[in-house]
């Protein structure tokens, strides 16, 4: 595996503001301090939209072991958070993309346990389900891209 | 052969060692504690190990593959791993995730953690002693 270059500090490394409109904020996903980062951003972001604790858990949960996925199996990758609505209904989206390998038979990487890593293999189908909507496309050399939203409960 | 240290401070307790996760610990310096931890366990010949979890607010499936693999070893080299003090939303979580913490002991908190590593605390003074209430 290639070392990714080196970027900015954690700290500097999101760029743009996470208000409660439909900006989107961005999180470099370059070097293991940056799945820190994502999980700061998640969590802040979680409450912008105004979940409780255990929803704030799954999303920040799935957040790590998809950005994770696109830093490991993708080479590197960005993470962008949205707020999008539907029907007065709040939500947060998560849109992970990498330009990596692309994942060959996507039915198989979602089976838990399947790994061709050292990982658990639970990373991919458990953050579906940890998600409310779950989408990846992805095809052979043409890169990964998750996305993954959670509906606030009314 | 960790070039950094982990940070995460280690304490004795007679045979035991005491420990906690904190959410700030990122790859490097989680593997880095399992080396620190190992180590520990063979200088100080322990044979229990209580890790403390009650700060981290998410287990990812490296936390957990990283709690399983110190178990297993601890226990290689003879020890005792109890994991106290899970918060409620990551057990949920775990759970959802589909992690089961293989081979890992849990406790509630980190006094019923010790309890389970034949640590008491006696429920009376001992006779004509001082209670220290703050102990
Ligand atoms: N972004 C990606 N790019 C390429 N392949 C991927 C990507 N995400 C997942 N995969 C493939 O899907 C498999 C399953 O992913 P999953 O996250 O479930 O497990 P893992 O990452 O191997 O282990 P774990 O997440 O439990 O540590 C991976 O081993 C990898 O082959
Ligand atoms: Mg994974």
């Amino acid at each position: 595996m290639t070392q990714p270059p080196d970027t900015a500090p954690t700290a500097d490394n999101r760029t743009g503001a996470a208000p409660a409109g439909a900006a989107a904020d961005h999180v470099v996903l370059a070097t293991e301090e940056d799945l820190l980062s994502v999980r700061h951003a998640l969590r802040t972001a979680t409450l912008t939209v105004g979940f409780g604790i255990v929803d704030q858990t799954r999303v920040v949960t799935a957040a790590s072991e998809l950005a994770r996925n696109a830093y490991i199996h993708g080479g590197g990758g960005v993470l962008t958070i949205e707020y999008p609505t539907r029907h007065g209904e709040k939500g947060l989206r998560l849109t992970i993309r990498d330009d990596g390998p692309g994942i060959p038979d996507l039915d198989q990487a979602f089976v838990d346990g399947f790994t061709t890593g050292a990982g658990l293999g639970h990373g991919l189908g458990g953050a579906r389900r940890l998600m409310d909507e779950f989408e990846v496309r992805t095809a052979p050399g043409a890169g990964t891209t998750v996305i993954a939203t959670r509906w606030l409960p009314q | 052969m960790s070039s950094r240290s982990s940070g995460v401070p280690i304490l004795r307790l007679g045979d035991v060692l005491i420990t906690g996760l904190l959410n700030e610990l990122d790859d490097k310096a989680a593997l880095a504690f399992t080396d620190e931890l190992t180590e520990r366990i063979v200088a100080d010949s322990a044979r229990g190990v209580l890790i403390d979890i009650s700060r981290l607010e998410i287990i990812d499936s490296f936390v957990a593959r990283t709690l399983m693999e110190l178990t297993t070893m601890a226990r290689l080299l003879g020890a005792r791993v109890i994991v106290a003090g899970m918060r409620t939303p990551v057990a949920i979580t775990l759970v959802e995730l589909g992690i089961e913490l293989v081979g890992v002991k849990t406790a509630l908190n980190a006094e019923q953690g010790m309890a389970a590593l034949g640590w008491h605390q006696s429920p009376q003074p001992p006779e004509g002693a001082h209670r220290d209430s703050t102990a």
